[in-house]
């Protein structure tokens, strides 16, 4: 009984951390409240962004491009494969090493960790458009480039999205050790415990798992929006299925 | 003041390439010994998260198996425990677990259970309807079936499953540190501007996830022979 409230206690203190300012268990300075918590959420938002933008205006083509014409599978499909394999904190440490800190190399380290779900899942979602569909979209004419943005890419959007979502939360999640490349995030408090304390740890704990849950939430929305009428039909809405697809040659979880 | 950030001094900085934070191979082969609990730490982690998150995922898709309603529930409640970023996860569960081993289990596990939940389902949704209805047509009950038919065929997706959670798994355990439980994360937090111990960590990192997917695949093999016949044939 009394452990339950201690911990309700120890959760009780950290919301409480989130909404009103208070002195660092440091001294001086004054923590938490709303306003820091929005400022470290913004810039968290911000490198997400940034990274999540620069990944997907990579990958995006050069997945339609290999689906269309078919090669490179190799490289599609085990970029996630190889991706998954690469700690992340072994990435960024490695770019703090050999790099250097601040947002635009840790953006890139980001990228890096955003690019092969959605690189996999862009390849794949073409390669899944049935041959007979392009066939036909050939037969009645259409060049090369309008098969690409008029059949296969509406057809392998769900994939795609399923991919985004993919990094999307994956790189929500790691701009959480951000601090350690100088870059201000969610994750300060979390990393920078002696300043904020452990309410206030276990406050920026909180808030970054209800962004990581919005960004699924609000990626997998789009995702559905995005879905072309015809494959939600026949798909019997299970658009859901799609976010984390199975089998590993096809797609990437 | 908080034992997670009391930064270990792991180097002497009598050497100019220690000193530049270079990449130093004679550190390295003087200071290997340094990565060799850790990197067991890690495998520790791994291993334990890996059976527990097998064992309960496993067992709730045979559940789901037979009663499809239970499929959207398990699926939506693994799913936010996928989502909820690990590092986050060890600061929820400290107040409730303490820090350590345990914590850092709860969370690695809760990550896994969704991965390999789909893959067990996919697996059995995937035999194919003629090969049960023969099982049938031979006597089995619904129990043999399952054991001597439909899961025997679904191991390619359940291992290919497990395939995926081991090196996610392995990836996320070097985030366990911040929750007490040591492994090769806290080498690389603990100098982390040093070029040969970031390196010599994070390799050791990767090649202990190539090296889980590699097993799992030799143990797929082994399992599933007829899956060989077919392909040299």
């Amino acid at each position: 009984m009394n452990t339950t409230i201690a911990f309700l206690g120890q959760f009780g203190d950290a919301i409480e951390f989130i909404f009103n300012e208070r002195e660092s268990p440091a001294g001086g300075a004054q923590v938490g409240g709303l306003g820091e918590f929005w400022e470290l959420t913004w810039e968290h938002l911000k490198l997400s962004a940034a990274a999540m933008a620069i990944a997907c205006a990579l990958s995006i083509p050069l997945g339609l491009w290999l689906g269309h014409i078919g090669k490179g599978a190799f490289l599609a499909i085990n970029a996630s494969n190889v991706g998954r394999a690469v700690p992340s904190l072994a990435l960024i440490a490695f770019f703090v090493a050999y790099i250097g800190v601040g947002f635009e190399n840790l953006t890139l380290a980001l990228v890096l960790l955003a690019i092969p779900p959605i690189l996999t899942n862009a390849y794949t979602g073409v390669r899944q458009v049935e041959r007979d569909t392009v066939d036909a979209a050939r037969g009645m004419g259409m060049t090369g480039a309008q098969i690409v943005r008029r059949v296969e890419l509406p057809l392998s959007l769900p994939l795609i999205f399923g991919g985004i979502r993919i990094s999307g939360v994956n790189v929500v999640a790691t701009a959480t050790i951000a601090p350690l490349a100088g870059v201000i995030t969610l994750g300060d408090p979390i990393i920078n415990v002696n300043t904020y304390g452990d309410e206030g740890r276990l406050a920026a704990a909180i808030v970054v798992a209800l962004l990581a849950v919005a960004t699924e939430v609000v990626l997998g929305l789009v995702q559905r929006a995005v879905t072309p009428r015809g494959l939600k039909l026949e798909a019997g809405g299970s658009a859901r299925r799609l976010a984390i697809p199975i089998k590993r040659k096809e797609a990437t979880t | 003041m908080s034992p997670l950030l009391a930064q270990v001094e792991i180097r002497e900085r009598d050497d100019t390439c220690v000193a530049d934070n270079g990449f130093c191979p004679d550190w390295i082969a003087d200071n290997f010994d340094r990565y060799v609990d850790p990197f067991f730490q890690h495998v520790l982690l791994t291993v334990v998260a890996m059976g527990i998150g097998f064992a309960i995922s496993f067992t709730l898709a045979l559940v789901a198996y037979r009663r499809r309603w239970l499929i959207n529930p398990v699926t939506q409640v693994t799913g936010v425990l996928y989502t909820i970023p690990s590092i986050a996860a060890f600061f929820l569960l400290l107040p409730i677990t303490g820090r350590g081993f345990l914590t850092a289990t709860i969370a690695l596990v809760s990550y896994v259970l969704l991965i390999i939940f789909r893959n067990v389902l996919t697996g059995l949704d995937n035999v194919p309807a003629d090969i049960k209805d023969a099982g049938r047509g031979m006597g089995l009950t619904d129990r043999q079936l399952l054991w001597r038919v439909e899961v025997p065929l679904a191991l390619p997706e359940i291992m290919a499953g497990l395939r995926i959670a081991a090196t996610t798994t392995v990836g996320l355990a070097t985030l366990a540190f911040f929750a007490g439980a040591g492994g090769l994360g806290e080498q690389i937090f603990a100098d982390i501007t040093f070029k040969s111990n970031v390196v010599v960590a994070g390799v050791l990192a990767v090649l202990l996830a190539a090296a889980l997917d590699g097993l799992i695949l030799l143990a797929q093999r082994a399992v599933t022979p007829w899956t060989r016949a077919v392909s040299a044939a």
